[in-house]
């Protein structure tokens, strides 16, 4: 794509909102199950002459093995690359012709292809036409894949020159080992040199099928054409029985962990963690507007204000819970000059034990609702995020009257709810610790 | 997993507002509002532009602009330190600020009952920020992380940082936006005070709201907030121009990777008339047949059929207020593939142009995208507003943008091909190359120990 990599003279201030929260209320959500059992989500929005489409799966890259990591990743990415007889520049051609983009996105649990088209019948018809090619017949040609194989395996080299990627995988091995969730992150070149396509070709009729997936449909068309859309996208999918939920519980450490990796970068990059929260956790409300406080508020959580605010240690320090099917990783961020990471750690650490051990203000209770309550217009005021949060409401199975709940729930978080989820959840003698760089001695 | 921890924006495609409802106003103290009326939900962006950027500082002091910005969160009389942020987040506001070559933005996205705070509390920095020695001396620190975070330990942006250093000789595009780490060790808290005095004023700044505002509201807001603010004298501007360069420049970095890397530019003309010039839209459309889709020119031959690049792309960005810009492209080789053997493809590829053009299938796609790209982009209120400014600040106005789409409809092969001929030469040619280096191997192996609380 045009000018994506490109470097731009721009320089931002930096730390903004983190947390992946899941907040709208009063969208009008209609669901339906096509006739192949796909379930539908759809918010019919004529404001702009835009359709949005995504059709998730439960394809995300925690289904991967040790031995061929990076499997659900390769899969997602040759979808668009040979289907129904159609090369992957004639793809590539047709969707640009139409001023259509086919787009992704994945994670531990999901594999999510996304359409956006012009809603005029011309190029909604030819890019819907296309998108279903794509979901239903993709070839997996052997000589696309050697190319792309060749292509993650040189990123994945590249990766583990640099500090901030060495950082995450780092953690995430640390956090989860073994579990699914470990393996989702622990592809490398040679686990993604064993892939094959018969690989792909089995994972594909494993887990992109019509009874598992999940349509989320944004924008400027009716009922009766949403339904048509979705049994078009549905129909031609891989049949068969569901797939099973196969996720184990993730354990909880034992004891804490320090991941130490030299590296000669002018700063240090630093991850602490600890197993988070589940998708409809029951605490999930009080971590979430805790979190708010302690890290995830941008310019105003205490993390920031101690670290970067009161002592100049870093640029930026964050800390977010990602809900997941089962428990998603809770971590807090930072780089700081190698030479003052022992003194950025002790500062994190300390920040994060007085929140645990005491708990938020009423008065920074007070204002974290008033920013997630009051700024609750702004998740929803575009269709590409109404359609994020239909795959996920959708995917999860979330209820329906989950968005004006959420106002309600969060209303409802009291401090003692907070500090009692916090000591519940998260021990902090037990925290997974990466440091990239220098520090720690 | 990756979330989006910074608001950073990519100014480089700039398609027009479609049928957009725009007001523009001036406050008698010369400050410039302009309103685009977005009814689709409750919400409104209200961003501060100020006509104040790396290419108005000078050496020595390079970085001033990108400082002063940290420092406009800093506190005023009414408002202290740290407490901008918390009353924009107490309103359920969203914030945050950035600086570029050409400007230096403040923004705001909030319920759209919540504008008047917005607008009070950017009225009061502009003319009242308390600039202390002592929270100067903690937030460059705090700078100095941010340059390590993003440019020291990046080997791509120091390779950036390189190459418009040999691309702009007298130019200040050669400088960076966020300076030279030395410069910023020796800053001085009076540095950002003079930098705050000489170009923070009404009449070097534009207001941009876009939401579901009415404007004649919004310039009742604006006059009973910003009214008050005096305006000063600002200083003469001295544009400086590029000298013409007459011979292909290269530079090398040595960095801690694995795969080397290579951007190349050409100095190319910016938009400054669009109802006349039709250069700059040429050179728009020559990006996106060499790069608009996955089937465009260079991933199509280089990464797909020749297999020699893991990634190419370019890029051009025809609005800028230094009145000069780059034509860029860069490419990461494959396993096998020298840099230079991807560089020499890349110029196979624009060489081909400048011989036998571009065809007609592939002028019709990029047009096609662009009429497409405009429409979606309405999506975006907060995009829609940075259009906005983006023009203002470039001494255009907004009301170009509608003409855009029609503007590149307009361009054709042989155009295309005109551009690439005349700017796309060696003698025009600047190339950085990243030479990978080894990560310390004197550095301590990978070690794991069990590890008590801190």
């Amino acid at each position: 794509m045009a000018t994506i990599n490109i470097l731009r003279q721009l320089v931002c201030m930096g730390a903004g909102m983190l947390m992946s929260a899941q907040v709208w209320a009063g969208l009008p959500i209609q669901h339906w199950q096509t006739s192949t059992g796909t379930e539908v989500y759809f918010v019919e929005n004529h404001a702009l002459p835009i359709l949005d489409l995504a059709v998730n799966f439960p394809a995300g890259s925690s289904r991967d093995t040790r031995e061929k990591a990076g499997l659900a990743g390769l899969t997602q990415q040759l979808l668009s690359q040979g289907a129904a007889g159609l090369s992957d520049a004639e793809i590539s051609r047709r969707f640009a012709d139409l001023g259509a983009i086919l787009g992704g996105e994945q994670d531990q649990d999901r594999a999510g292809v996304t359409l956006r088209t012009l809603s005029s019948p011309r190029e909604s018809s030819g890019a819907l036409e296309l998108f279903a090619k794509v979901l239903q017949q993709p070839e997996f040609p052997q000589n696309v894949l050697e190319r792309e194989q060749a292509r993650i395996i040189s990123g994945l080299q590249e990766s583990a020159t640099q500090p901030a990627s060495l950082a995450d995988k780092a953690f995430s091995a640390a956090l989860y080992g073994d579990h699914p969730y470990g393996i989702a992150n622990a592809d490398t070149p040679q686990s993604v040199a064993a892939i094959s396509r018969d690989d792909l070709v089995q994972f594909y009729q494993t887990y992109y099928r019509a009874d598992g997936a999940v349509i989320a449909i944004m924008g400027d068309v009716n009922k009766a054409e949403a339904s048509r859309i979705a049994e078009l996208l549905a129909g031609g999918l891989p049949k068969g029985a569901k797939v099973a939920g196969t996720l184990p519980p993730v354990p909880y450490p034992t004891q804490a962990r320090v991941e130490h990796i030299a590296h000669p970068a002018s700063q240090s990059h630093i991850l602490l963690g600890y197993p988070g929260v589940k998708r409809g956790d029951a605490d999930y409300f009080a971590l979430y507007v805790g979190n708010y406080i302690l890290g995830g508020g941008g310019f105003v959580s205490r993390l920031t204000s101690e670290v970067r605010e009161k002592r100049g240690l870093v640029y930026s320090v964050y800390s977010y819970f990602m809900p997941l099917a089962e428990l998603g990783p809770f971590q807090i961020g930072l780089q700081t000059k190698r030479e003052q990471a022992d003194e950025a750690l002790k500062v994190v650490h300390e920040t994060l034990g007085n929140f645990i051990s005491q708990g938020p203000t009423d008065k920074e209770l007070k204002a974290a609702k008033d920013n997630i309550i009051g700024g609750f217009p702004l998740r929803i005021d575009s269709n590409g995020k109404i359609l994020s949060y239909l795959s996920v409401i959708g995917f999860y199975h979330l209820p329906l009257t989950y968005l004006d709940d959420f106002n309600k729930q969060v209303a409802k978080v009291t401090v003692a709810q907070v500090k009692d989820a916090f000591a519940r959840r998260i021990a902090p003698d037990k925290l997974v610790e990466v440091v990239v760089g220098a520090g720690t001695k | 997993m990756v979330l989006t921890r910074f608001f950073c924006f990519l100014l480089a495609w700039l398609p027009a507002v479609a049928f957009a409802d725009i007001q523009e106003f001036k406050l008698d103290n010369g400050l410039k509002i302009i309103v685009q009326e977005d009814h689709r939900s409750p919400v409104v962006v209200s961003q501060v532009w100020y006509r104040a950027g790396s290419l108005d500082e000078f050496n020595g002091t390079t970085g001033v602009a990108h400082v002063l910005e940290h420092m406009m969160f800093k506190g005023t009389k009414r408002v202290p330190a740290g407490q901008f942020s918390r009353l924009v987040a107490s309103a359920g506001g969203k914030e945050n600020a950035f600086t570029a070559t050409d400007q230096t933005v403040y923004f705001q996205q909030l319920e759209k009952s919540r504008l008047p705070l917005s607008l009070k509390l950017e009225a009061d920095r502009m003319a009242n920020l308390q600039l202390t020695a002592e929270e100067f001396s903690k937030e460059i620190r705090v700078v100095m992380e941010e340059r390590r975070w993003r440019t020291e330990d990046k080997p791509q942006a120091l390779v950036y940082e390189q190459f418009q250093s040999a691309a702009y000789q007298a130019h200040p595009y050669g400088r960076p936006v966020i300076g030279w780490m030395n410069d910023l060790e020796q800053m001085t808290v009076q540095d950002a005070r003079d930098w705050y005095k000489r170009w923070y004023e009404p009449n070097n700044a534009t207001l941009v709201v876009v939401g579901d505002v009415k404007p004649d509201e919004v310039l009742k807001l604006a006059k009973q907030y910003f009214g008050p603010v005096k305006a000063h004298v600002l200083p003469v501007r001295k544009l400086q121009t590029e000298p013409e360069q007459h011979g292909e420049r290269r530079v090398t970095v040595k960095a801690p990777a694995k795969l080397p890397y290579v951007l190349l530019g050409y100095h190319v003309p910016v938009l400054k008339n669009p109802e006349q010039d039709w250069e700059p839209y040429a050179l728009e459309i020559l990006t996106g047949v060499l790069d608009g889709n996955a089937s465009a020119r260079l991933n199509q031959n280089l990464v797909r059929r020749d297999r020699i690049a893991i990634s190419v792309s370019t890029g051009y960005d025809m609005i800028q207020r230094g009145g000069t810009s780059m034509f860029l492209a860069e490419g990461m080789p494959s396993e096998g593939t020298s840099v230079a053997d991807l560089e020499t493809a890349i110029l196979g590829e624009i060489e081909q142009i400048k011989e036998s053009g571009v065809t007609e299938d592939e002028l019709q796609r990029v047009k096609a995208q662009v009429i497409a790209a405009d429409v979606y982009q309405r999506d975006s209120m907060f995009y829609q507003a940075m259009k906005i400014g983006s023009m203002e600040m470039a001494g255009l106005s907004w009301r170009s943008l509608k003409d855009y789409p029609a503007r590149l409809q307009a361009v054709t092969a042989e155009q295309v091909q005109a551009v690439a001929r005349k700017y796309l030469t060696t003698d025009n040619l600047t190339v950085a190359t990243l030479d990978p280096q080894p990560v310390d191997e004197n550095a301590p192996k990978h070690r794991e120990v069990p590890h008590g609380h801190h």
